[in-house]
């Protein structure tokens, strides 16, 4: 067994996504870290793909015949981006059902590098009431400030928490808007590092956008953020979808990267929660009983 | 009517819309998908602008390129009060043209810090981060100087010019590229009067400026 920088054993056995597919030139070398380890990864342009810690004699940007690479680490295909593990991952990765449905556009809507720890990017990823503050006049707009009572339940059978009944007033909730409405929200964290939210689609009223976050942790407090889109729009060209999602995450990036501690604390005590916390909390009393230790700081026992 | 070829998280692209909403004019935009997929190097972007990078604007078939240049041009053009570049004042444009020409510096190194950070540039980070922080002292002390004589503003001119618009950006953005500001207060007290001038606009990173205390 190789030795590892993380030690957190619950880390290592998860899947951790390095990059979207698409963006992987064929037949070539591209590097990455996770979880302080330098990877390499590269594809074949049918479909083939192999990562493995980076190596003297394959450099990054060099040529690669991927069948010829040997001490391969495990690696998966999903929703359009490559995922490895470290240890002894499970059979599957927690399932998006709706990236099957033919009708949808997917896109990495970009992959950044953020100076934060994981789960601070996640639980910002879970707050709606800093929208009006942050995303003034898309996603939230003074005086409509409230968060509503919504319910969260942590699913056993399901290993993820779920946040459902969210509502929040949104000037314009995506690309598709033509103004401000009332969207439903629905959150799941199926993963320590990954969360997925549904939104109302304004383009059909009986289904919900999909925008995921994948995070790379590259150490406790570095992470690439990888941003998919699984969305309903019939009339935006790719890049259009992609700006307006990367507006929004632009407008996060300073205050993600000014939270401090950078790494989550654990403990229920160690920062104070309000009403509208309520799926943070149950996020960080997750995480405490899947004892995971990287990129927070866990309760005192 | 101007088109402008934008990415909405480059800073050399929020400079013209910066100054054109201060000027009031309007303009249609043509999103370019810088990153990831590096659309200012596909052939469509290259026979528009050769050199490859954002932002460019069309004017009525006239296209220009550069940031600091098309300031000069919308400045030039479309700014009735004659303040932002004030054309009769040789001596305050060498100011101004000394001053964009110090914005290119910070873009050489501020951005690239960021550009490293974010979106996985392969530049020397911790050359650019020491480059940016040898130009912020510079102009710290010019506008902590400034501020003792009376003026706002980097030229010497009662209002903002130009100078002002091209600096600014890459300096709001510096933390993204781990180059903090907090010793540099007169730069920061600086950004906030920029913040203040109507028709200020934000982009993604940068923050509108809290109410002015009184004096």
């Amino acid at each position: 067994m190789t030795e590892t920088r993380c030690k957190d054993q619950v880390i290592l056995d998860l899947w951790h996504p390095l990059a979207a597919l698409s963006e992987v030139p064929a037949g070539v070398v591209v590097g990455t870290i996770l979880l302080e380890e330098r990877l390499s990864l590269a594809c074949d342009g049918t479909g083939k793909v192999a990562v493995w810690r980076s190596r003297r004699d394959l450099p990054v940007d060099g040529p690669v015949d991927i069948s010829a690479v040997a001490g391969t680490l495990p690696v998966k295909l999903a929703y359009g981006y490559v995922w490895t593990s470290l240890g002894n991952p499970p059979a599957d990765i927690f399932p998006i059902p709706e990236y099957a449905e033919a009708d949808r556009r997917k896109l990495n809507a970009a992959t950044f590098g953020v100076n934060v720890s994981a789960p601070r990017a996640i639980e910002n990823f879970l707050d709606m009431g800093h929208f009006p503050y942050v995303h003034t006049d898309i996603l939230g707009a003074e005086p409509h400030t409230e968060v509503k009572e919504y319910d969260v339940e942590i699913s056993v059978d399901r290993d993820e928490i779920l946040a459902t009944r969210c509502r929040f007033f949104q000037p314009m909730a995506s690309t598709t808007s033509d103004g401000g409405a009332d969207v439903d929200y629905i959150y799941r964290v199926p993963h320590p590092y990954c969360s997925v939210l549904y939104k109302s689609s304004p383009m059909d009223e009986t289904r919900l956008d999909v925008i995921a976050v994948f995070l790379q942790p590259v150490d406790q407090e570095h992470v690439r953020a990888h941003m998919l889109l699984c969305v309903l729009d019939e009339d935006n060209e790719d890049k259009v979808i992609k700006r307006f999602q990367q507006t929004i995450f632009g407008q996060d990036k300073p205050i993600l990267e000014n939270q401090f501690p950078k790494r989550l604390p654990l403990d229920p005590r160690a920062e104070t929660p309000i009403r509208a916390d309520k799926s943070a909390i149950a996020y960080r009393r997750w995480l405490s009983q899947k004892g995971v230790t990287y990129g927070v700081i866990p309760a005192a026992t | 009517m101007i088109t402008l070829y934008d990415y909405e998280l480059s800073g050399n692209c929020y400079k013209l819309r910066l100054l054109m909403g201060m000027l009031g004019v309007e303009w249609k935009t043509v999103p370019v998908d810088f990153y990831p997929g590096r659309e200012h190097k596909s052939d469509w972007f290259l026979k528009i602008n050769p050199l490859g990078q954002l932002p460019v604007i069309d004017d009525d078939g006239l296209i220009l390129r550069d940031a600091q240049a098309i300031l000069v041009y919308l400045a030039s053009k479309y700014d009735a009060s004659g303040t932002w570049y004030p054309r009769d004042n040789p001596a305050l444009l060498g100011e101004i043209s000394q001053w964009l020409a110090f914005a290119d510096g910070i873009t050489g190194t501020a951005s690239a810090a960021r550009l490293h950070d974010a979106l996985f540039y392969d530049f020397d980070v911790e050359a650019a981060r020491a480059g940016a922080h040898r130009l912020f002292r510079i102009l710290d002390e010019h506008l902590w100087f400034g501020e003792q004589e009376g003026r706002n503003w980097i030229c010497s001119a009662a209002q903002p010019t130009i100078a002002d618009i091209a600096c600014f950006p890459y300096i709001m953005l510096s933390e993204e590229g781990g180059i903090p500001r907090q010793d540099y207060p007169a730069i920061r007290r600086w950004c906030d009067r920029l913040k203040r001038i109507k028709g200020f606009a934000v982009m993604s990173g940068v923050f509108p400026a809290g109410p002015a205390k009184a004096a």
